[in-house]
């Protein structure tokens, strides 16, 4: 990045508004998280978490060497809050950073988002949820190092500053933290702590480079497939080949003869049963399980099938739905004439997530504890879910957070249902860890996706080319219907997760109304990084644009027509794009368009220009021009690393073989050679990231890159090719 | 079962397995070498690659009865390789990882390519790469880096 | 020699004058030489072509005999995974060759074929167009006979070839997928290809009328 984007990025801080923000910072990140949490929560935690006192020694650790460890409160798996958490603590700390590990902390109450009451990461929601938390253990750990060397000194702390893990006296006296820590152990923690005015930040709003760089690039780096144990057993489990199936029986002659396989026994999965297999080694354990001859009791379990149920959900579509919004005449649209009225229908396949690093999760059952090791998002629940099978309680669990090789929501499952595999089988063993792995096709072919979903739109065009009315039809399982999320989420039969971003539009439409079908379908499904939105705000901005077209406007001046006064946010957005991206978007050359797109979701607002050509019946993509409002930018590297790579993981939506598809209950894809993510060629050759200033309270940045890059892509092939494109994956252009 | 000798990353190794086990296996669970890292175990993402013989392989799918007596280099001799050592330099600097976990095989594939192509012009490094998955997608800083890190070795040899 | 020579020239008159394989009409060239040694004669030799042919495009050996910039794979044909290329010699690009992956024997345990020197036929020997649509066998069977084009292989050479090279013998032991599944074969045994190789050679390599 230049030297003058850097400047432009540098943060500007409004010093009274961030302090006002810090100040009521339960109403202020309240407003900021994309879920509409219900009152019943806010009010719970409004009281409490906001002026909770963490315990600082629970998260730092100051070594004699002077090294400190900090502990991160949740699974940390490449979008780099074990980075970026930390700089908040150090930063109030006044901490030498060069001295600064990052640890990813067990499962534990006082690990637990302040706001969720649970041990999770998802949502993109680390660094809303954590900000104040982490800036008030920094202040609260330099306050009793100062008490510490203040009364060694014997002077007021008042009298004392702090830098780069030193304390400096008011006569020139120097204590390291590390001399001071075991009497700051013994200080008072405060209840209040102030905290640094952002002008004073000399690392928050850095471009910080992640510390587990070296270790991820040398070899060294264990994630929880690479953990090894004295005695460890691994297993893999056949599973059903359609969802929730039965094994009537097995031979497992075949599988027994290979020498180092240990045992082989049905177990009960969270659907259905599988047969275990538990062997020395896991090429051992995955060669006995592939001769293993097994009877699938597969006459009583659904099914599901891609064609019929594509044909099913568009029956579904024309019909109104259970309401998730509406304002105004929900039959206006029908007043207007064909001539003026859009009839759109879109489908999405089921998506994969295939995280690099396959599935798995080890424990070691030792009849009245257990210990656990998973690279898990959910780590209250996955304990909880291994202490159930266990028959012990939580508490009786020690689960370690291994690093995870990507996640993008898979690993954090609503029913647990890899810990409890594991569990199960570890159960058998008593003293042995077991190591319970999925291959990359049990992966493929295990479930958990992001659904399926048809929506159908049909829009009033007034006279002007902006939208008159607009009636919108989602169909797609519910995520969270029988889950624990499900009182959180599904309200009045919707679930918030399959029609968010149509009804939190920032589009001032009139007559707008939203309903949604949620089928139920024998196929397991999960959040898929950046959930509804990842669909809807494909469906909204390609249909923003073809208005736009429609009415021979500009796509960026009609955005900013259509959208509604207070989208500042969005607004920025699109402005700050517009600005960075003007000068190539009107000097294309032939072969070439631009195609933009703008979308709030997750308390972000992105927008993003794309230069598009078409190469070998693909869509080739030179430039992607993206600007983000994501309140302060804690580590703005870790932005720009998360919204570089984060669109081209977003375009996984765009590849020709990036679909999950069944065919009479069984999934067709096995490896990546059949569901096929994106590899360099079909990354963009340039990404440039602009960050909006701003002093608000942080959002964040996980999922924010993924929703506007298909839409945008999409809309600039429509400008080259003349053709709309409602049905993803693009198989050809 | 069979004993088979090998030569990872300059020292002996003698190992006792079924012929078939790939050699991804046998460096990770016989050799505990977990660096190396298992993706699909069908070569479809390169995670799993080394240099067999100075050539780039994916030992997932190379079964150790047919490593026979070539020289294995994996990503835990690069840190002492003057050409690993500065790409895994440019990965640090140009901030690449996020995950992760594809990154041996990336960095592997990396200096294959910079030892048999010490300039490559942008079209080699997508030819080269292209099979190199990274589903965190960090592909734009990956392209930047072997950039950084080719110019850093020509600089290297100027001196 | 001199017989193959005479014996070819025979062919391609007969062919010239739009003789037809099964054809009923004298062969100057076989009652010339009478009984002594059974050369076969054109008819026969393009049936061995056809045969030949059969073996050329069947999945085995045409998924490397690409007109592209990439192998293929599978009996439908697709395009080799992973973004592979062909590279400036056929072998792939560094990081990324042949040889990555495809060691000197099948690897069974994970579904990989193998042969020694695994690479890409040249392009000049392609027996698909960039459409991958297979070419027709006249088309085939002149490229394979142009010594331009086919690495200056005489028909003597060409039988060596298809008995010897590595990679055409793996066509015929082409090993299992990772699920175990073996590989179709090509419509021959090596042994029957050979000697149809043989037949179609000693019958002058004749070709097929047309384009």
């Amino acid at each position: 990045m230049s030297a003058a984007t850097s400047a432009a990025n540098q943060l500007l801080l409004d010093r009274r508004t961030f302090v006002r923000v810090s100040a009521t910072l339960a109403g202020g990140l309240m407003v900021s998280l994309h879920l509409d949490l219900p009152l019943l929560a806010q009010e719970a935690n409004a009281a409490g978490s906001q002026s909770k006192v963490y315990p600082p020694n629970a998260f730092v650790e100051i070594r004699p060497d002077g090294k400190l460890v900090i502990q991160v409160n949740r699974l940390e798996f490449g979008q780099g809050i074990q980075t970026a958490l930390p700089m908040l603590l150090a930063e109030e700390m006044d901490a030498d950073w060069s001295q600064v590990i990052a640890e990813l902390a067990p499962a534990a109450d006082v690990y637990k988002d302040p706001i969720y009451a649970l041990q999770m990461v998802g949502s993109s929601l680390s660094i809303a949820n954590s900000f104040q938390q982490y800036r008030e253990l920094g202040a609260r750990t330099r306050a009793v190092l100062v008490a510490a060397a203040a009364q060694r000194w014997n002077v007021s702390p008042e009298q004392c500053r702090t830098e780069a893990s030193v304390v400096h006296g008011p006569g020139g006296q120097a204590a390291r933290y590390a001399e001071l820590a075991e009497a700051a152990a013994k200080q008072a923690v405060p209840a209040t702590v102030s905290l640094k005015d952002p002008s004073r930040f000399r690392l928050v709003g850095r471009r910080v480079r992640r510390l587990d760089s070296r270790s991820k690039c040398d070899g060294s780096l264990r994630f929880g497939l690479d953990l090894d144990l004295p005695g460890m057993k691994t297993a893999v489990v056949a599973r059903p080949p359609v969802f929730g199936a039965g094994v009537k029986g097995f031979e497992d002659n075949e599988a027994r003869r290979i020498s180092g396989v240990h045992d082989v026994f049905a177990i009960p999965l969270i659907r259905g049963t599988g047969v275990a297999v538990v062997a020395d080694r896991f090429w051992t354990a995955k060669q006995a399980r592939g001769r293993l001859a097994i009877d699938w009791d597969l006459a009583t379990v659904e099914r599901a099938d891609t064609a019929r149920l594509l044909t099913r959900y568009r029956g579904l579509a024309r019909m109104p739905g259970k309401v998730a919004t509406s304002r105004g005449d929900k039959m206006k649209i029908d007043s207007f004439p064909a001539s003026d009225r859009i009839v759109a229908e879109y489908d999405f396949p089921y998506l994969a997530h295939t995280p690099m690093e396959p599935l798995n999760t080890t424990v070691r059952f030792d009849g009245d504890r257990a210990e656990a090791w998973a690279g898990s998002q959910f780590q209250t629940t996955d304990q909880a879910a291994i202490a159930e099978v266990l028959g012990l309680k939580p508490e009786q669990v020690t689960f370690h957070t291994m690093m995870a090789g990507g996640g993008f929501g898979r690993r954090a499952t609503l029913d647990s249902h890899v810990a409890r595999e594991a569990a199960t089988i570890a159960k058998r063993f008593r003293g042995t860890p077991v190591k319970l792995v999925w291959s990359r096709e049990d992966d493929v072919q295990g479930g958990y996706y992001r659904p399926m979903h048809v929506h159908r739109v049909e829009i009033g065009v007034g006279p002007d080319g902006m939208p008159l009315a607009w009636r919108h039809v989602i169909v797609g399982q519910s995520i969270t219907a029988g889950t624990a999320f499900e009182s959180l989420e599904v309200k009045d039969g919707v679930d918030s997760t399959a029609v968010e971003g149509t009804v939190d539009t920032r589009y001032d439409i009139p007559n707008f109304h939203v309903s949604a079908h949620h089928p139920t379908v024998n196929v397991p499904v999960l959040w898929w990084r950046s959930v509804g939105h990842g669909h809807s705000a494909f469906v909204m901005e390609t249909l923003v644009d073809e208005l736009a077209t429609r009415a021979q406007a500009d796509p960026i001046a009609y955005r900013r027509k259509l959208l509604k006064a207070d989208a500042k946010r969005l607004r920025a957005a699109l402005d700050l794009m517009d600005e960075k991206s003007a000068a190539w978007r009107t000097t294309l050359p032939p072969g070439h368009a631009a195609g933009i797109a703008c979308h709030e979701g997750f308390g972000t607002t992105v927008a993003c220009a794309v230069d598009v050509s078409i190469a070998g019946g693909r869509p080739r993509i030179h430039r992607v021009t993206v600007a983000v409002d994501l309140g302060v930018a804690v580590n703005p590297l870790g932005v720009e690393s998360q919204f570089q790579a984060g669109v081209a993981f977003g375009l996984s939506q765009l590849m020709a073989k990036g679909a999950i598809t069944l065919k009479d209950g069984r999934v067709e894809q096995r490896n990546f050679d059949g569901y096929t993510p994106p590899y360099i060629v079909d990354a963009p050759l340039a990404v440039d990231v602009h960050i909006v200033p701003s002093g608000e309270a942080p959002s964040g940045c996980g999922e924010p890159p993924v929703p506007v890059i298909s839409p945008a892509v999409v809309n600039a092939l429509t400008r080259l090719t003349g053709r709309r494109y409602r049905s993803l994956p693009l198989v050809t252009v | 079962m069979a004993s088979f000798r090998l030569n990872v990353n300059g020292q002996p190794k003698v190992v006792a397995v079924d012929p078939a086990t790939p050699l991804l296996w046998v460096l990770r669970e016989e050799l505990k070498m977990t660096g190396t890292k298992y993706g699909c175990g069908i070569a479809a993402c390169g995670a799993c690659t080394v240099h067999l013989d100075g050539i780039a392989t994916r030992s997932c799918v190379v079964p150790i009865s047919l490593v026979v007596a070539r020289p294995i280099l994996t990503i835990e001799a690069m840190a002492e390789d003057p050409v690993g050592r500065v790409v895994q330099d440019a990965w640090v600097e140009h901030d690449v990882v996020q995950c992760g976990y594809c990154q041996s095989g990336q960095i592997m594939s990396t200096v294959a390519l910079l030892k048999a192509m010490p300039k490559p012009a942008d079209s080699d490094i997508e030819e080269s790469m292209g099979g190199n998955l990274c589903r965190c997608a960090t592909y734009v800083r990956i392209r930047a880096a072997i950039r950084s890190a080719s110019q850093q070795l020509e600089e290297h040899k100027k001196r | 020699m001199g017989l193959g020579r005479t014996l070819r020239a025979a062919s391609l008159a007969l062919i010239a004058c739009g003789a037809r394989a099964g054809s009923s009409s004298p062969d100057p060239a076989r009652e010339a030489v009478g009984h002594v040694s059974a050369a076969p004669d054109s008819a026969a030799g393009l049936a061995a072509w056809h045969q030949v042919y059969s073996v050329l495009t069947s999945p085995r050996c045409i998924n490397c005999h690409t007109a592209t910039g990439y192998p293929q794979q599978g009996d439908d044909r697709h395009r080799h995974f992973a973004n592979v290329v062909r590279g400036p010699e056929g072998k792939g690009v560094p990081a990324l060759q042949c040889v990555t992956c495809h060691q000197e024997s099948n690897a069974d345990s994970t579904g990989v074929p193998g042969g020694r020197g695994w690479h890409l036929a040249p392009l000049s020997m392609k027996w698909q167009d960039a459409g991958d649509r297979v070419l027709p066998s006249a088309e085939v069977c002149r490229a394979i006979t142009d010594q331009s084009k086919n690495h200056g292989l005489d028909g003597p050479a060409l039988v060596k070839h298809h008995e010897e090279e590595p990679l055409v013998r793996w066509a015929f032991q082409p090993g299992h997928g990772i699920d175990g599944t073996p590989r179709t074969l090509p419509p021959l045994t090596h042994d029957d290809f050979v000697a149809a190789t043989r037949t179609w050679v000693d019958a002058g390599m004749p070709c097929p009328p047309g384009r």
